[in-house]
């Protein structure tokens, strides 16, 4: 069980029902459990819909897209079931929050999943978590039970002469399942290779049918939404970035931890204040600001607004959440390295640009740290990953390639520091990887 | 073959929640997994014909989820994380004192059957690193020191 932290400048909306005991759907329906579905069954689809466009909710899982405008892609008429499938495959890294989502709060994912199956005209949802959160399957089965039990789901909801089904589904490790025509795949029994687009999901996607993909805390925020209004969301955050955010601090920090912030929150002041700073004074070397895919950003590009469109401007992504921050005594090819064989591992292979290009990348990074590169070599991982960029069927590709373009871009020097078989100047004793290597 | 109650009620209940059979095959297979050890030949032809799939097709979709396996672990999987925040944070030295401790190394089995150790990419653990999963638990903020406790208490609960 993860622990839980908390801080003044906090805005706990997602977050507001964490270590209260909400798993119990009593405890949930105290805490205004099951009022926003209800409310939404009383609501005209477009009407919802429109709702959660003008709040400003945008994907908590990377991608950022406006949710309410995702869900109007879905065409009225099908011939085909539709489908609302909740993405908790959570597994980029730096991202731990719709683990604590799902541990206190699993009724919100459920009740998301149903305004949105509401909001699109679907009478089934799944919710898909990942694998190695096993106990968290556990609390959302029974969730799910206790929802059936008093009659929320199944036929005639709420009495309303609607049916809705949700189901539980379980992953068995694959972070690019975490993409979303790759989570279709996983869903349907099969390898979680990616579907070339168009046609979105929105049109085709579980089993032939239009189906709406949304992360478990996009999710979680609808009934808040539904239940505060769009203008009271929207006004959390700037301008087309409503609402608040599960920030994940991790890495050389005081007091790493989930914290609930609104949009837009100043990211010095998160590392500084909200994480407590940088232990045993030692300075910052670099911040990765939306999990394991997003560009680094050094030191003096960090007082920017934690939203969207800010944090693209300042050349990196919001992506999930996941602040990871690295101190001075970070050796940044040696992190390029450790990211890049993650890539590599997660590759499924089926792009040729994203197969060999994280491979080479990782085989270059062990050479390189180790003492065995060349000059060239620096230039070769920014080309290799440049053109990655944009040639793959899902993201992975584009994943692995901004980081390292970055890493280089920003880190050239310490990239040169490790020429010529000169000793890490960051490592006591080398650490020797599977390849060989020219010793320090 | 035979599996447990708790797993057919499972299955069964399942199988209802799709519109097609296949769509049950990974949860499936890692609880079938949980049980017997292993993804078996024999576990791979029971599901495969319960679900009216070739071998071929269950085998491809084993191999592609990291989580799934053919060959036994031990009694106890130690997955030590050393992705970037684990990393950070002392994850690779918490791997190599398990390397140490246990005389295995990543994918390793002891010859008692009892630790398995593993070097897996990230948990979800970030702001708790760095963390281990033995089996489903989580252990988090850890040091060597405490992990060796988990390990010592895994032990003893033989």
């Amino acid at each position: 069980m993860a622990t839980l932290v908390s801080h003044p400048d906090e805005v706990k909306v997602v977050s507001k029902r964490f270590g209260k005991g909400a798993t119990a759907i009593g405890r949930y329906l105290e805490l205004d459990g099951y009022k926003a579905v209800q409310k939404a069954l009383t609501m005209a689809p477009d009407d919802i819909i429109t709702m959660v466009k003008d709040s400003g909710l945008r994907g908590r899982g990377g991608a950022g897209f406006n949710t309410g405008m995702k869900w109007s892609f879905v065409p009225k008429q099908s011939s085909k079931p539709k489908y609302v499938l909740c993405n908790g495959d959570e597994s980029e890294p730096g991202t731990c929050k719709d683990r604590l989502i799902f541990e206190h709060d699993p009724h919100s994912v459920i009740e998301g999943v149903m305004i949105a199956a509401l909001a699109v005209g679907s009478q089934k949802g799944y919710i898909y978590i990942r694998g190695e959160y096993r106990y968290l399957s556990v609390i959302m089965q029974q969730a799910l039970r206790d929802a059936y039990a008093r009659g929320f789901l199944g036929k005639n909801i709420f009495g309303s002469g609607r049916d809705l089904d949700i189901y539980w589904h379980g992953g068995a490790g694959a972070y690019e399942v975490g993409e979303e025509s790759a989570l279709m795949e996983s869903l349907e029994g099969k390898r979680g290779i990616p579907r070339i687009r168009p046609p979105f999901p929105a049109v085709v996607g579980l089993w032939g049918g239009p189906t709406v993909i949304n992360n478990a805390e996009t999710l979680a925020s609808v009934p808040h939404i539904i239940l505060g209004g769009a203008q009271w969301y929207a006004g959390l955050g700037p301008a087309k970035n409503g609402g608040t955010r599960l920030f994940c601090l991790a890495g050389h920090l005081n007091r790493p931890g989930v914290y609930e912030l609104p949009m837009g929150y100043n990211l010095k002041k998160m590392i500084y204040e909200v994480g407590g700073g940088i232990p045993n004074g030692k300075k910052l070397k670099a911040v990765v600001p939306g999990g394991s895919s997003t560009p680094v950003l050094l030191e003096n590009e960090i007082d920017i607004s934690m939203d969207f469109d800010s944090v693209m401007k300042a050349g990196s992504m919001l992506g999930s959440g996941g602040v990871v921050v690295l101190d001075e005594s970070t050796c940044i090819v040696k992190f390029a390295l450790r990211t890049m064989k993650f890539y590599q591992h997660e590759s499924c292979g089926w792009c040729i640009p994203c197969r060999e290009g994280t491979d080479w990348l990782k085989k270059t990074l062990i050479r390189f740290h180790n003492g065995g590169g060349v000059k060239k070599d620096i230039d070769n991982m920014q080309y290799l990953s440049e053109n990655m960029l944009g040639r793959t069927f899902c993201p992975l590709g584009d994943a692995a390639a901004m980081p390292m373009i970055a890493f280089v871009k920003k880190f050239r020097k310490e990239f040169e520091d490790h020429l010529e078989g000169r000793p890490c100047p960051f490592e006591k004793e080398g650490r020797v990887e599977e390849l060989p290597v020219l010793t320090h | 073959m035979k599996f447990s109650d708790n797993f057919e009620a499972r299955f069964a209940d399942m199988l209802t929640h799709y519109p097609t059979k296949r769509s049950v095959l990974v949860p499936t297979l890692l609880y079938a997994q949980d049980e017997v050890g292993c993804l078996s030949d024999e576990v791979v032809h029971e599901i495969a014909s319960r679900l009216e799939l070739t071998e071929l097709d269950v085998r491809n979709v084993i191999s592609y989820y990291s989580m799934l396996t053919t060959k036994p672990r031990g009694k106890y999987n130690v997955q030590v994380c050393t992705n970037i925040a684990c990393m950070l944070r002392g994850g690779e030295e918490l791997l190599e004192h398990c390397e140490k401790r246990l005389g295995i190394g990543h994918k390793g089995t002891t010859p008692d059957k009892q630790f398995s150790l593993e070097e897996v990419e990230c948990i979800g653990a970030c702001s708790w690193a760095p963390a281990v999963q033995v089996n489903y638990d989580f252990y988090e903020n850890l040091t060597p020191e405490k992990l060796d406790q988990v390990l010592e208490g895994y032990k003893q609960s033989g």
